[in-house]
């Protein structure tokens, strides 16, 4: 049952990511020109909402659909790591147009040539999993 | 219902966004994509080469279901809600990729000199398509998140490092459009 719900959701994520177009390489290139609202306004919007709705939970002490109590995981503070990390996933973003959510989508819509990009961003996965202790965090 | 087939605005789309987060915090989970290639690492072997790769893969499974989704969400989105995909970009933007050797700007949802299957003729496209993979799965891990897991979940938590990769995240993409475009294309 409880996959099935997970199911639902990536599908309503999958069309989001489609029909939003922040899956399109070429949205994603006009956001870095800055020669449209389109992409920050999707981002913003979210973003407006997400913290009200997250604020909400904290506050008024709101319980998961299943009554357990909702836990937010703080990240980690430290500097390097998220900028040079950033900066590299930022690169990646702009030159594949995608990222790790949008790749998965343009599969199922049938660019195939997109399997190359997911392949390759499991290799620089692991790439980061062997280098991770030789690295600034 | 006829919005539905058009492309949807920013401002159903956002809102959506922000709706998928909720559900997943509802069910008490979190919204972040990029883990997934972490545990695909693993599910493929990677434990055995770095400890990074030491976890019990089972508690994300969760999360490949969510990815399931996504590709079965991008077929029913391209194939039955939409009765033309291609991305009305800026204007400016269309010759601007134009001069570069994009003539499919403002014809196509993806541009078909990189994503078309006869693309993978040139062995220039294949490279692209592997560094711009890798450059994000890496980058998504060092910074630990990527666009779900910082821009919307981080920011919206106002979680400080979730800024700051942010930020990572529009200096690598200006540098990559701005300054390294004109090289490589």
């Amino acid at each position: 049952m409880r996959t099935l719900i997970y199911l639902a959701i990536g599908i309503l994520f999958g069309i989001t990511m489609f029909k939003s177009e922040a899956a399109s390489w070429f949205r994603i290139y006009e956001m870095f020109k800055f020669e449209s609202f389109h992409m920050y306004g999707i981002i913003g919007s979210a973003l407006v909402i997400g913290i009200i709705v997250i604020q909400c939970i904290k506050r008024f002490n709101i319980k998961s659909f299943y009554g357990e109590k909702i836990i937010f995981n703080s990240k980690k503070n430290s500097f390097s790591n998220y900028t040079i990390g950033g900066i590299i996933f930022g690169l990646g973003w702009a030159l594949a147009g995608a990222c790790p959510g949008p790749m998965f989508t343009l599969l199922g819509a049938g660019y195939l040539p997109i399997l190359i990009v997911i392949a390759s961003s499991i290799i620089g996965t692991f790439l980061y999993g062997i280098l991770k202790d030789k690295l600034p965090h | 219902m006829n919005w539905i087939y058009e492309p949807w605005p920013w401002y159903i789309s956002g809102p959506m966004i922000a709706f998928i987060m909720f559900l997943l915090i509802m069910v008490g989970k979190n919204f972040g994509m990029s883990s997934n290639l972490r545990t695909m690492c693993t599910i493929c072997g990677a434990g055995n080469k770095a400890d990074f790769f030491k976890f019990d893969w089972k508690f994300q499974k969760w999360n490949l279901v969510v990815v399931l989704g996504a590709i079965i969400g991008g077929f029913i989105g391209s194939q039955f809600l939409s009765n033309d995909s291609t991305v009305a970009i800026n204007p400016a933007t269309i010759s601007n990729l134009k001069s570069l050797g994009f003539e499919s700007a403002g014809t196509a949802y993806l541009p078909t000199e990189l994503f078309d299957i006869s693309s993978l003729l040139s062995i220039k496209n294949i490279l692209l398509l592997t560094i711009g993979g890798v450059l994000v799965g890496f980058g998504a891990r060092y910074a630990g998140g990527c666009t779900s897991g910082h821009a919307i979940s981080g920011l919206s938590n106002l979680q400080l490092p979730s800024l700051i990769a942010v930020v990572g995240f529009f200096i690598g993409g200006l540098i990559m459009i701005n300054f390294l475009f004109p090289l490589i294309f």
